[in-house]
């Protein structure tokens, strides 16, 4: 049925592999910043919300575009890291994923907040009068509370994250093998002639990711509330 | 030996107690309100002292003047919440379990054996708290803090949640644990009875400020 060229293998493959790298990369920061969010009182915690959730409101090409002022072979980071640490971002896939890992990380740590807030800290209490010290507390009752919500927020950023278009054009461009993901892909099939069953293809496989994603998501969120009712 | 001193302001209520007590069950009593579970609370150093010093078996674990405060993880004192507080991901082995892994004790057979033969929890091991009545959860938690080690056990109304019938199932079991298990006691409470069947000793608490103290008899 589906008859998937070469050249659209590489796109789907470079789309998993981008999305895959940008949502590991990012859930440990998204755990950091959900249990910060949750918990914590600061100054300044109100801009950083703010920061957090920007990606899901601004222009796409924006992002991309400051990613690229920032990020880009002449940026401030970008050349530092480049000369120092040998990692380019500019038109490179880890460019791609760090783009993705940007515009997905608010739909990230949302659910990974929600659960950490969901969780009754009295238990975190009663953990540490049996002698768990608070790293201790963090990951044998927080966390394993939290893991439905954790795996949930994954989901929703992956689904997010595979998707992602503007930014990542902005940013690294549109290059087969390199940084065309399936949704540049449709993109470039769509402004070609005779493209139109190629783009078809592309299109039914990341309608199909995404309803797998909210699917999974949804699913997660329905162990949460079994785990923390305990049965 | 619990000697406590202490001075704490929340909002507009003070709290100013002062006793020490060498008895095995030391009954806090009082209304609600009176300042019982800030007491224990501070106790457990899950809250902290405005002012004043606070020793256990004669170890130093608050003393504002010195700048001491131990944090609760490392008090060795065990808890008995009101309301259980079993850990809803773990099931009953694992919850009992639970504190001589963040102590990182030895495995103890012998002791296990007795506590969940004392409790008669050993049908439940390998339950999740929320199959669990209120009674057998409230079990579970009293085997969960004895499994510790701990050097004191704090009990804060820990029948408080249960109906009659269930707080004659579980007070055997207290009354039990205070012959056989070894572990002074603080046990919070409002109730009278509860407190002449279990208690040793008295500190009577209105108002945050200690009232009388003494033997049971002081309960009239």
């Amino acid at each position: 049925m589906l008859d998937i060229s070469p050249a659209e293998w590489t796109a789907i493959l470079l789309s998993l592999r981008v999305a895959v790298i940008a949502t590991l990369v990012a859930t440990p920061f998204g755990i950091a910043l959900a249990w910060l969010l949750a918990r914590k009182d600061f100054w300044g915690k109100s801009v950083l919300d703010a920061v957090v959730h920007l990606p899901l409101v601004l222009p796409p090409v924006v992002t991309g575009y400051l990613l690229l002022l920032t990020f880009g072979r002449r940026g401030l980071v970008g050349a530092f890291l480049a000369d120092h640490l040998g990692i380019v971002f500019a038109f490179r896939w880890t460019g791609a994923a760090l783009a993705c890992g940007v515009m997905s990380f608010p739909l990230l740590v949302r659910p990974m907040r929600l659960s950490i807030e969901a969780i009754d800290r009295r238990l975190e209490q009663a953990a540490e009068t049996l002698g768990a010290a608070p790293f201790k507390v963090f990951f044998t009752v927080t966390l394993p509370l939290a893991l439905p919500g954790v795996l949930a927020g994954m989901v929703l950023g992956f689904a997010k994250a595979i998707g992602e278009f503007g930014a990542t054009i902005t940013f690294v461009s549109n290059i087969p093998g390199e940084t065309q993901t399936i949704s540049s892909a449709i993109y470039s099939l769509i402004q070609t002639p005779d493209g139109d069953a190629a783009a078809g293809r592309l299109v039914m496989i990341s309608v199909g990711l995404a309803i797998g994603a909210l699917i999974a998501a949804e699913w997660f969120a329905r162990r949460a509330t079994q785990r923390l009712h305990g049965n | 030996m619990l000697r406590v001193d202490v001075e704490k302001q929340l909002g507009e209520f003070s709290l100013q107690a002062s006793f020490s007590s060498e008895g095995r069950v030391t009954g806090l009593f009082g209304a609600s309100g009176a300042g019982k579970s800030s007491l224990i609370n501070m106790i457990a150093g899950l809250l902290r002292p405005d002012r004043g010093t606070i020793v256990i078996d004669g170890d130093v674990v608050d003393d504002t003047a010195a700048g001491i405060h131990v944090p609760t993880y490392r008090r060795r004192i065990g808890y008995v919440f009101q309301d259980a507080r079993l850990f809803p991901h773990l099931n009953v082995a694992q919850n009992l379990d639970y504190g001589r892994r963040m102590n990182r004790l030895a495995a103890d057979p012998a002791q296990r054996t007795r506590v969940v033969d004392l409790l008669d929890i050993g049908a439940l091991l390998d339950r999740r708290p929320g199959k669990l009545s209120g009674g057998e959860r409230q079990r579970v938690a009293l085997g969960r803090a004895l499994l510790s080690k701990p050097r004191l056990l704090l009990l804060d109304e820990p029948l408080g949640a249960l109906d009659e019938a269930r707080k004659l199932e579980i007070l055997p079991y207290l009354v039990r644990l205070r012959d056989e298990a070894n572990v002074p006691m603080v046990y919070v409470s409002h109730d009278v009875a509860e407190l002449r069947q279990l208690a040793t000793q008295i500190v009577m608490l209105r108002q945050g400020r200690v009232t009388s103290f003494g033997g049971v008899k002081v309960l009239t």
